[in-house]
């Protein structure tokens, strides 16, 4: 589905991805995890071309996307992102606007099927009882799940979601997880999301990408990335991996300073 | 689906039927009034009667500069709201109007009206316009792209410039120039030569359709640029050709008709409020709109000290003020009552 070879990319600032290798295969759902600032969201904005590359390549599909238009990308293309606005306009307004790409230059009125693929994606992720309600007056997590019909209604095939679960509550992060898995499941969507919770991450993905200053530390399956001494290493605090009884997927606990010193641990090397 | 179309519609044909009845009225009203009954009359045979050379050549002229300018105002208000995603922006924060402004003011000092005619005065105004136009979006480039912060705060300098210029301009002009300054700046909907109201028309109505071109990519940029690009829209690109519509529009608008305030401001802003963020019906919603509130406000203008004429931008401040305010006052009300009814169940 998505091959990024090579890739370098930055920001005037100075601050850059360098030589990044990420194949995602399809049907596959990858999640990107890393300390504030390694580069997560920049990868996302490389995919979607906001960001141009300064080498490498990224394929989607075997077609290089610096030759594809943004519209052509959208409809392959979709992003939950956090900082959409959404001014004064109800549920319904909001998800029907993921149908943009598929409108022509001289038709700018929705088709009964727009409005279709619109209620459908609403179904799916069960907002369609929110349609009328304002987007201003909505929940944290009833706005996630707008954000994301209004990505389904863009019929993608990748899906990129960065940062999900933020500021929602732990039965709106499983939910909304629950969501993409089953989406990823029954209708083959390749996701990849940016997390921020290690072990959602390890629950919910296949395979996981550790960022660290702008490089792919590890590539691998939640058992190969969240080990010890790599988190440890790469987030410089003290944890203890261990597996989840029911699920045997491995989850990151954190380690108080208290709770440290009174069993002497010494921190990592990396901590001052 | 049905519904909203029809409620589109509905808004179209109730803003088109009272655009007609103020412009029916503002023909009936004036220095010479004529009844209503008499005006087809008047207005269809007798080449020569007072009434039919009033309406043909001061009054119908009138109202159709109203409609354009109040039109193209509210339109380029609409935009550049729609693409700043701010609200308080019009067309006049975009140092458009004092480019002209400073272009008409120079125009005056150096006589050129007197020695190349009525054309003079909008050709410097355009001029001035345009390269205040270049002279923002110039600078508010970087890196290829269109920074709207840049945009609207060099907008804003180069307006505060302009108005110092044209201070500076008017405390070293002389006293008949000084009125002519003045008078233009005021605004005025009185424009003499009917070849400019033609093409005033003729533009607004053309940025109109062109404006609809990029409905979709303005309801996509309500939702904030990186946004929009996900939604496969070409940012930079529609900026670029949207900056530049309202700009030809103001530009436009304030070579004839001098600086009519409010109407860009006030008009888009009304809109929104009763019609939501969508732009398909914004954009043609506001620039009837805004036709009707200028040949409204023009009306009331010319005839309420009558024979003295108010000028328009008086009546466009005063009115479009107090309404909007009391507007935003009941709305404010009505809302934090559905609050309290929202609370109790």
């Amino acid at each position: 589905m998505l091959e990024i070879n090579g890739l370098t990319c930055g920001y005037e600032s100075g601050f850059s991805l360098s030589n990044i290798n990420l194949h995602v295969a399809d049907g596959e759902m990858v999640g990107i995890i890393g300390p504030n600032g390694s580069g997560k969201t920049t990868l996302l904005r490389a995919v979607t071309k906001v960001l141009k590359p300064l080498s490498g390549a990224i394929l989607l599909e075997g077609e290089n996307i610096r030759r594809m238009n943004v519209r052509d990308l959208a409809r392959k293309v979709a992003v939950v992102s956090q900082n959409a606005e959404s001014g004064f306009m109800s549920v319904e307004e909001f998800v029907l606007l993921g149908r943009t790409p598929y409108y022509g230059r001289f038709r700018f009125l929705e088709t009964k099927f727009d409005l279709a693929k619109a209620r459908e994606a609403m179904a799916l992720t069960d907002s369609l009882k929110l349609k009328d309600h304002l987007m201003s007056r909505i929940s944290g997590g009833e706005r996630q799940l707008a954000l994301i019909a209004r990505a389904l209604a863009q019929e993608p095939k990748l899906l990129l979601l960065d940062e999900p679960t933020t500021y929602l509550d732990i039965t709106h992060q499983v939910g909304i997880l629950d969501l993409v898995r089953r989406l990823n499941k029954n209708f083959g969507l390749t996701v990849i999301m940016v997390l921020h919770d290690l072990n959602l991450a390890g629950e919910y993905c296949h395979r996981l990408a550790l960022f660290e200053r702008g490089e792919i530390r590890k590539f691998g399956t939640p058992e190969e990335v969240l080990d010890y001494r790599l988190i440890e290493e790469v987030y410089k605090t003290v944890v203890v991996v261990e597996k989840n009884p029911i699920s045997q997927k491995p989850y990151v606990l954190a380690i108080s300073e208290a709770a440290r010193d009174l069993n002497k641990i010494s921190t990592t090397k990396g901590l001052q | 689906m049905k519904n909203k179309y029809a409620h589109w519609a509905a808004v179209i044909l109730i803003l088109a039927a009272l655009l007609a009845g103020v412009g029916i009225t503002s023909l009936c009203f004036g220095s010479a009034n004529i009844s209503p009954a008499k005006l087809l009359p008047a207005f269809m045979c007798g080449g020569n009667s007072i009434e039919h050379t009033i309406l043909w050549e001061v009054r119908l002229p009138r109202i159709m500069l109203g409609i354009a300018v109040g039109g193209a105002l509210s339109l380029a208000g609409v935009i550049l709201q729609g693409m700043f995603r701010n609200p308080l922006v019009e067309p006049y924060t975009m140092g458009i109007s004092g480019g002209a402004a400073l272009g008409v003011c120079v125009a005056i000092l150096l006589r050129l009206g007197r020695n190349f005619g009525s054309w003079s005065l909008p050709v410097a105004g355009s001029i001035g316009a345009a390269a205040t136009i270049f002279a923002v979006y110039l600078l508010s480039t970087e890196q290829g792209g269109l920074n709207i912060r840049n945009l609207l705060l060099i907008g804003i300098m180069v307006s505060f410039i302009c108005s110092s210029l044209i201070t500076l301009i008017m405390a070293v002009s002389k006293v008949e120039d000084l009125h002519g300054i003045i008078f233009w700046a005021m605004g005025s909907l009185e424009q003499s030569n009917p070849l400019l109201v033609k093409i005033a028309m003729f533009v607004s109505v053309i940025a109109l359709v062109l404006s609809y071109f990029f409905c979709l990519e303005l309801n996509a940029l309500t939702l904030g640029e990186e946004e929009a690009l996900h939604l496969g829209i070409s940012v930079e690109n529609s900026k670029r050709l949207l900056f530049l519509l309202a700009s030809i529009m103001t530009g436009l608008s304030v070579s004839v008709a001098g600086i009519i305030g409010f109407v860009g401001l006030v008009v888009p802003h009304f809109m929104r409020l009763f019609l939501g963020s969508d732009h398909r019906i914004l954009l043609l919603a506001s620039w009837l709109c805004g036709g009707l509130f200028l040949v409204f406000c023009d009306t009331i203008g010319r005839t309420i000290i009558s024979p003295t004429e108010l000028p328009v931008g008086v009546v466009t401040g005063l009115l479009g003020g107090i309404i909007f305010v009391y507007v935003l006052c009941r709305r404010e009300k009505s809302d934090a009552r559905n609050k309290r009814l929202d609370m109790r169940l």
